[in-house]
């Protein structure tokens, strides 16, 4: 990673409508993504999330703050600059927004036409970039012919044609089945490390950022709550809003109520044989009950996680925190929510 | 009563009712397309907004279109006099048949272009486009279909108002059907002139629907 980000954005707040019905769509967000990154932004729908991808290739103009493109401020560009810049950043939705009268391949030479390359050096860069994406014998293909899958691989291709240096996703693959979701999800991996793309991923699916992602960023209510790298943010959720997202309604977020101490243990790999909690009961003596777990074995190792309580009693705590340290368990308390 | 010479009547009158239709429509989306599309890119939901201009080119075709043909066809005489010299014949009928025809084709167009998905018009934005180019390739193209069944309609459209044309001498079969028909109350003439006209309606309509079909590549 450099050290000046691809895309940083500063401060940035974007308000619809004006005095009484003024609806705040994103507050403060500061956001930096660097170059060769595959960066995740989650929300729940209504967050913000398709409103702040949209601040950054400034379809969306941002109320105040800004937004930098490798080190230049590009909220002050003129029309023209930005349409520019905007060749520098491709866009991939939910819907494919694929020209439906045109087929693949004068699909992908849309970009190129608008760039003014001459219309046989455009079909031959299409081909390549029908190749890439593995729909080299679609090129005749009208959108309506392709399956869902396949059309975003030719919004990718058109996205990748003039050469940008970030792909943006909106919810790309949210119209999908989780097959072809995989199969998208890989393909954008693939391309980000054969050609250093940087790609910033907007979507509401923890699958997706837990696959591809390196780094998260959690909106909530217009906010960005918790940014982070994936498993510091999916280990140990700090927020309420990280929380929610990562386990689901009725499954986990619950008040605490009660006496006793509500400790989170975290398995990351641990070997399945080693009974770790009867043995944490029988060297601590200490009566604990399982309020929630959800852990899964993989090849003889544990992950996940899960919460126990304990009994009011330092002691008792102190012993079996000592034990989970030499078990080599990380843990931290719970407060309030769980 | 259908002599030679009548039916040697009617072919001419065929003959001028389609070069009034044609050239008028043709004529009338010359004004009517560039029209349409500036209400549909300057609408608040458009892609340059601008409530000034929409509302005073809206306001222009409104009234154009709230004024019955017949009384407009009489209204533009001067004007009709001052291009083309006359104010009879299929020629003089061209005039009132544009200004009428080219606000409803405005219009027309206008609602194929606003069909055109509001994503796919935001992607080309996302790689570029300027406002002309979304305009030229992505509106245009895109809503192609939807065009061509609104052009079907124009021409009928059209073809209705050049009829009614024959009541001021505008030539055609609706001066037929008037003159023998409305006039000399010969009913079978005025029959066989409605005859012809509503074949006429079908042939474009359908036409229309077949060009319209055969180029959407949405449906396969």
């Amino acid at each position: 990673m450099s050290k000046i980000p691809t895309v940083q954005i500063n401060n940035l707040n974007k308000t619809f409508g004006t005095g009484d019905g003024a609806v705040v769509a994103l507050d403060d967000i500061n956001i930096s993504i660097y170059q060769g990154e595959i960066f995740g932004i989650i929300g729940l729908s209504g967050a913000g999330k398709s409103t702040l991808v949209r601040c950054i290739n400034l379809l969306e103009k941002p109320t105040t703050g800004s937004v930098i493109f490798e080190g230049v401020d590009i909220t002050t560009y003129s029309d023209n600059q930005l349409r520019k810049v905007r060749q520098s950043i491709g866009m991939i939705f939910q819907g494919f927004n694929l020209l439906m009268q045109r087929n693949a391949l004068d699909n992908v030479c849309f970009p190129l036409e608008l760039v003014g390359m001459p219309r046989k050096e455009a079909k031959e860069r299409a081909r390549e970039l029908l190749r890439t994406v593995g729909l080299a014998d679609k090129e005749k293909a009208y959108p309506a012919q392709l399956s869902g899958g396949q059309k975003q691989r030719v919004a990718i291709a058109r996205a990748l044609a003039t050469n940008p240096k970030v792909l943006l996703c909106d919810e790309a693959t949210s119209a999908l089945d989780p097959t072809t979701t995989q199969s998208i999800l890989a393909l954008l991996k693939e391309l980000n490390q054969k050609l250093g793309l940087t790609v910033i991923i907007i979507t509401h699916e923890m699958k997706v950022i837990e696959q591809i992602c390196n780094r998260v960023a959690i909106i909530d209510n217009s906010r960005i709550e918790e940014i982070g790298t994936v498993d510091e943010v999916f280990r140990h959720p700090k927020t309420m809003a990280a929380k929610k997202l990562i386990f689901p309604k009725g499954e986990y977020v619950e008040k605490i109520s009660g006496d006793g101490k509500y400790l989170r243990l975290v398995f990351e790999g641990n070997s399945a044989d080693r009974p770790i909690i009867a043995n944490m009961v029988l060297k601590c003596g200490a009566p604990v009950s399982i309020v929630f777990a959800n852990t899964k074995n993989i090849d003889g190792q544990v992950f996940g996680h899960m919460i126990i309580k304990l009994p009011d009693d330092e002691e008792v705590f102190r012993k079996i925190s000592k034990y989970l340290d030499i078990e080599n368990i990380t843990y931290s308390e719970e407060k309030d929510y769980v | 009563m259908f002599n030679e010479g009548m039916w040697l009547l009617v072919g001419q009158g065929l003959l001028e009712t389609l070069y009034m239709t044609i050239v008028s429509t043709l004529m009338a989306y010359i004004i009517g397309l560039p029209v349409g599309m500036l209400l549909a890119v300057t609408d608040k939901e458009g892609i340059r907004p601008s409530p000034t201009v929409n509302r005073i080119v809206g306001g222009i075709v409104n009234v154009l279109r709230s004024v019955p043909f017949i009384i407009l066809l009489v209204a533009v005489m001067p004007v009709t006099r001052f291009i083309t010299g006359t104010s009879i014949g299929s020629t003089a009928t061209v005039v009132p048949l544009v200004i009428a025809a080219a606000p409803f084709v405005a219009r027309l167009v206008e609602s194929s272009a606003k069909e055109v998905d509001r994503g796919v018009i935001e992607a080309s934005l996302s790689m570029g486009a300027s406002t002309m180019e979304v305009v030229c390739k992505v509106l245009l193209p895109e809503a192609k279909p939807s065009l061509i069944v609104g052009a079907a309609i124009a021409t009928t459209t059209i073809l209705g108002y050049s009829a009614m044309s024959g009541f001021v001498g505008g030539g055609g079969l609706g001066n037929i059907a008037i003159n023998y028909g409305y006039y000399r109350s010969q009913t079978d003439i005025m029959l066989v002139m409605v005859a012809i006209l509503v074949l006429i309606v079908q042939v474009f309509q359908e036409i229309g629907n077949l060009i319209a079909n055969k180029c959407d590549k949405r449906i396969r």
